[in-house]
């Protein structure tokens, strides 16, 4: 049944608006990759097409991987989002547990301050924080970024597992339970098996998150070997009157490979957990 | 599901009589708080804490490295008189309002084209999601770049299409620097509205719609009666989310303006961020900081109460 004109009205329907959309999306990562393979000459010259590269050149790769700490920012980016992540999981899933499956006095007044929680914005914390973090004398340690990224990430991951808690049929544990094994035995062994995507989606997350985070690595980070990526970029790559943006691209583009590469592989838990909080409801 | 069909890993002695302990430690209560006590704990340390000291703060003249003295409320009353915090006030609402507007009105168009039935369409959304995914701060240098007084491709762009040379001075201009951090803001944040919103319409029922062109609604009418009804929740949901963390933005403007020119981008976070470490002003910097809550309260209240309704 699809005429020609039919094809091209589906053509137009579709491929209009998504076109744009995607053109809109994707520039700015298109406009960074090509930046960051430009010689200078190209960059700073008004008269080349800018819209395509003439001669590529690693140069700026090279320059941010011999000249700046960038290594030493990525592992340690690296480093925090891991632990981070693996921290806020455990105490996500220790809030998220009782929550989902046990009946106590309180449990609703849990639920909502972590609701609440997870919904305060970092900036009407970061001072008292800042003040803190100095009294403990965690100052420029990465200790300082890895005990507060969970305080975000704690009730974002107790909340997303608590959804996803929710949805796992109880008749494994009454069984296990019936069985004769204690609530630790019954979580450990049957029940936190089944749940392996609803961790896939919060690690995904958190682990995100972490390589986002800008505010408390700013405050808390301020020598080179500590700093994570997009403080080390902002602060270290940003040099008052000289060229230096291909360097800068570059540090851009590889500093978003490692939250691109995750997410590509899990896009659909990515997308589901996305949408947990409003659709399942 | 191949599950069931496993064997569980439990022990066989069916402890069905437990010591007194045990079995203390097996009711749900006990076991439930016992649980919960570290993450509590943590929160308590580094969430609770820290919220009440700013409180505290807010209350002090505190400058960084020296011992605080209580002032009342001086710092609230300084601010008032301060002409910069209301033109932060201002700007804040306007930011947050224009950039959610544009946010929820361009999210539902990217639903409503992509709950059509074509080829590689999970490629699209994959790709479509990728300004949100991305570390803010990177994307930002990267317009940074785009809007650079002298080699901006943006105008380069707009050049080429017959605008005067050489094109508007996006971060230079009051004006124009804030409708580039709404812009900015808008691209990062309208993919999450758009695939979150197309996760709703694809739960809409074909039949209503089917239903609905039986009895002769045109298209605008099965949305206007159809699919907005049935989106509102989401909507809502969305909405009140990202209003919060609009609101309480510090790392687009950081990175893009610093809150100027003349402070015409500055915001809460950014203000608060001045006051407090670059000026060194702990405690008038928390004042600044805590002049959100009234805002942020009312919508975190709100939002709460909605999710736990759910």
């Amino acid at each position: 049944m699809v005429t020609g004109h039919g094809r091209f009205d589906h053509a137009v329907r579709v491929w209009l608006p998504v076109g744009f959309f995607l053109v809109v999306a994707l520039f700015p990562f298109y406009w960074m990759a090509i930046t960051s393979i430009k010689p200078n000459s190209e960059l700073y010259n008004k008269n080349v097409m800018p819209l395509i590269v003439h001669a590529p050149t690693l140069k700026h790769y090279i320059d941010l991987l011999t000249k700046s700490s960038f290594l030493t920012w990525t592992w340690n980016t690296m480093l925090v989002s891991v632990v981070a992540t693996a921290i806020s999981l455990i105490l996500g899933t220790m809030l998220a547990y009782p929550l989902a499956r046990m009946r106590f006095a309180g449990a609703s007044l849990i639920a909502m301050t972590i609701a609440a929680i997870y919904l305060v914005p970092q900036p009407l914390l970061f001072i008292p924080l800042a003040d803190v973090i100095n009294r403990l004398d965690l100052g420029n340690t990465l200790t300082s970024v890895i005990l507060t990224y969970p305080t975000m990430l704690v009730p974002f991951c107790a909340w997303l597992l608590l959804g996803y808690f929710k949805t796992v049929p109880k008749e494994l544990e009454e069984a296990a339970r019936i069985d004769g094994a204690s609530r630790v035995q019954t979580m450990w062994m049957i029940f936190l098996p089944l749940c392996t995507p609803g961790f896939i989606s919060a690690g995904i997350f958190a682990f995100t998150l972490s390589q986002n985070e800008f505010l408390y690595a700013l405050i808390f980070l301020t020598k080179t070997s500590v700093r994570t990526v997009p403080v080390g970029v902002i602060s270290e790559l940003i040099r008052g009157d000289v060229f230096y943006w291909g360097q800068l691209m570059a540090g851009a583009l590889l500093g978003s490979i490692p939250v691109a590469l995750i997410y590509s592989f899990f896009v659909e838990h990515y997308v589901a957990g996305l949408t947990a909080g409003s659709v399942k409801g | 599901m191949t599950i069931a069909s496993e064997r569980l890993p439990v022990p066989a002695h069916g402890a069905r009589r437990r010591a007194p302990l045990a079995a203390f430690l097996d009711r749900e209560s006990v076991f439930s708080w016992l649980m919960m006590a570290v993450p509590l704990a943590f929160l308590a340390a580094l969430v609770g804490y820290p919220f009440f000291y700013g409180i505290l703060l807010s209350l002090q003249d505190r400058p960084v490295a020296h011992a605080g003295t209580f002032v009342g409320l001086k710092n609230f009353v300084t601010n008032l008189h301060d002409a910069v915090f209301w033109q932060v006030t201002v700007n804040t609402f306007i930011y947050t309002g224009v950039a959610t507007l544009l946010k929820m009105v361009g999210g539902l168009g990217l639903a409503l084209a992509m709950n059509q039935h074509f080829r590689m369409k999970n490629l699209v959304r994959a790709l479509l999601l990728l300004p949100f995914i991305v570390p803010t701060v990177l994307s930002t240098v990267a317009w940074l770049w785009m809007l650079d007084p002298a080699f901006s491709v943006v105008n380069r762009l707009l050049v080429v299409l017959g605008w005067p040379k050489p094109g508007p001075s996006w971060l230079g201009n009051p004006t124009l620097a804030m409708v580039s951090i709404i812009m900015i803001n808008t691209w990062r944040g309208l993919p999450f509205y758009g695939i979150t919103l197309l996760a709703g319409l694809q739960t809409v029922p074909s039949e209503l719609y089917d239903a609905a062109a039986i009895d002769g609604a045109g298209g605008w009418h099965r949305f206007r009666f159809i699919t907005l009804p049935l989106l509102r929740p989401i909507i809502l949901i969305v909405t009140l989310f990202s209003v919060i963390f609009t609101f309480a933005d510090f790392q687009l403007v950081y990175v893009l303006t610093h809150g100027g020119p003349q402070n015409a981008t500055q915001l809460f976070a950014t203000y608060a961020f001045d006051i407090a470490m670059g000026a060194g002003q702990l405690g008038l910097g928390a004042s600044v900081a805590l002049a959100m809550l009234p805002a942020l309260a009312l919508l975190i209240v709100a939002l709460t109460i909605y999710l736990r309704r759910e």
